[in-house]
């Protein structure tokens, strides 16, 4: 997914004098292809993310659309205040690329783990929160980043995951995709957890059960609207996320649910409100965690024969 | 520091500010009064701008990083016509576009939203990297504080200026030595300073921040040297110009103002005359 990413910044720069690169001390060889092609407009700054979003910002005021990547938690985090003034408040046009988000780096410890980076940039008035399922969807999303209002940020997923998206369904930012049509449980996901869905669903499907799959990859503006109308008929809500329960897909929908006076049941798989304190492999902490097909189900057969 | 008399535009400069003050009841006062100076030579002989249309393409570029020092910025700007004088008097009101920081998208000629301190010279860095990307002749100047060197975004940025060999960007410091608390001496020592900011990669000259014939040789100058960032720090005194409020901590920022403390800072400003 990364690499997809970063491919397209670097294909799409080709194309438009306005996109810059920027990284803060990221993996040697990064995008050297754009470095060689195009050195004015590659930027390797150290590890001094918040004068880089000032910086990128100032650039965004004159015109140019700068790219970032460096790990989610640096991106958000660190630099919270700037992202949320110079880009946020300003309305300027950079993207901000978090590698590692959730769980990805779970042999390095809570300090690299971006499992609340969802909810505090959404926080941020004028943000755009994108979290795609796999790197087909991300080359769906990076044409339409380019001239996108106001600043983005893109949640990266490991790499290597699996492709359970489809060209099929047309992607556009802050519309949500309905994966496959259901009537008895309605499963929201964002990011990589639309395969745990996907899972979910057949193993509930062969025991007659009839999942809904909305898949949100743009957390904000959330696309209340689809969620609404899924949430019709339905007897459960299952929300499925790699970060914290607070803030994040789980949080919002449950604000869908309780505005609208839906009255459909959410059960939130996520995070708990803990800092991740094993370390091991993504997989292992999202099964510790309960982000995994077994809980799905689990949480939709209790609430369905009640 | 500055011995230097103020002439009768520096005091007008003053009387406006005590009249917002007046209105409003509140304000950081001190931190105006130490840049009257420095934004009226860069608005008066400096900066290429035009105040009948703010967004002007070709306009040099300024920041005031230490947003909180507003008051002398906002009289500048009436004074040049970006806005109409009376809107000085709604200072802080609920609808008024003049707020305790200066924000971009209401006031006309203000290029950044500032106020939290440590985001000017990042943003400005940017910008000047913008106009040499682009070729362009503009220039940006970032006004800071002493006190708002302890951000470690400011050398961060330093570092990446001096990489960038951005001529095209002159920092400024009002180095008042005091902050919020007291002496940035003791509240977190920055000498030596000139020194520092050398050695980060920038041109640095030094100047009495209150002595207007100097203060305009010195913009004059800028880019310091070819190929290096400018840096001009300027020696000033909080709250210059009204004795009751010079090096004074208590006035960095007041509220509820009373009528005697008026009186007062009148008094102290005819003084000047």
């Amino acid at each position: 997914m990364r690499k997809t990413c970063l491919n397209e910044i670097h294909r799409l720069a080709k194309n438009d004098e306005r996109i810059l690169f920027f990284g803060s001390d990221i993996g040697a060889g990064t995008l050297s292809n754009f470095q060689a092609e195009m050195p004015e407009r590659f930027f390797m700054e150290g590890v001094s993310e918040a004068a880089i979003i000032g910086v990128m910002a100032g650039l965004a005021m004159n015109g140019k659309i700068p790219y970032m990547n460096t790990v989610g938690v640096f991106l958000t985090r660190r630099v919270y205040e700037q992202v949320l003034l110079d880009a946020g408040m300003h309305k300027q046009k950079i993207r901000l690329i978090g590698s590692g988000g959730g769980l990805v780096y779970a042999p390095l410890g809570a300090t690299h783990l971006a499992f609340d980076d969802i909810a505090i940039m959404r926080a941020i008035p004028n943000m755009t929160i994108i979290a795609p399922c796999d790197a087909e969807e991300m080359k769906r999303l990076m044409p339409l980043t380019v001239d996108h209002e106001g600043p983005i940020y893109i949640r990266l997923g490991k790499g290597g995951d699996p492709i359970v998206s489809s060209p099929d369904k047309p992607f556009k930012i802050g519309k949500a995709i309905e994966i496959r049509s259901g009537s008895d449980a309605l499963l929201l996901t964002t990011g990589i957890t639309l395969k745990i869905a996907i899972d979910a669903a057949n193993i509930l499907d062969k025991q007659g059960i009839s999942c809904q799959i909305l898949h949100v990859h743009t957390l904000k503006p959330i696309d209340s609207n689809a969620i609404l109308a899924a949430l019709n008929g339905k007897k459960i809500a299952v929300s499925i996320e790699e970060h914290t329960l607070i803030g994040g897909l789980g949080s919002a929908t449950s604000k869908v649910i309780a505005t609208s006076g839906s009255g459909v049941k959410l059960s939130m798989i996520g995070i708990p409100d803990v800092f991740p304190d094993k370390y091991g492999s993504q997989k292992e902490q999202m099964d510790y965690f309960g982000i995994s097909p077994e809980k799905v189900v689990e949480a939709v057969i209790k609430n369905i024969k009640v | 520091m500055s011995k230097k008399r103020l002439d009768s535009k520096s005091i007008e400069y003053r009387k406006e500010i005590l009249k917002i003050i007046e209105s409003a009841r509140r304000g950081h006062i001190g931190s105006a009064l130490s840049i009257v100076e420095i934004l009226r030579v860069l608005y008066e002989d400096i900066l290429k701008i035009d105040p009948k249309n703010p967004k002007w393409d070709a306009r040099d570029r300024f920041i005031l990083s230490k947003g909180h020092g507003c008051l002398s910025l906002y009289v500048v700007l009436a004074e040049k016509g970006f806005f109409p004088k009376d809107k000085l008097a709604t200072f802080c009101e609920f609808d008024s576009i003049l707020g305790g920081h200066p924000d971009a998208g209401k006031v006309p000629g203000v290029e950044a939203s500032t106020g939290s301190l440590g985001h000017g010279l990042p943003i400005g860095a940017g910008i000047a990297l913008s106009a040499k990307i682009d070729k362009k002749d503009f220039r940006t100047f970032v006004l800071m504080g002493d006190g708002e060197c302890n951000e470690g975004s400011v050398w961060e940025t330093a570092l990446f200026a001096a990489k960038y060999k951005l001529s095209n960007l002159t920092a400024i410091i009002d180095y008042n030595k005091m902050q919020c608390f007291g002496n940035t001496c003791e509240v977190l020592e920055l000498e030596p300073f000139a020194e520092k900011w050398k050695s980060f990669g920038f041109e640095v000259h030094e100047v009495d921040g209150h002595d207007v014939l100097a203060l305009r040789k010195e913009l004059s100058a800028v880019p310091f040297k070819k190929n290096k960032p400018s840096m001009l720090i300027c020696h000033t005194l909080k709250g210059k110009g009204i004795k009751k409020l010079e090096s004074n901590a208590d006035w960095h920022h007041k509220a509820k103002v009373s009528d005697e403390e008026m009186r007062e800072l009148y008094g102290d400003l005819e003084d000047q005359v």
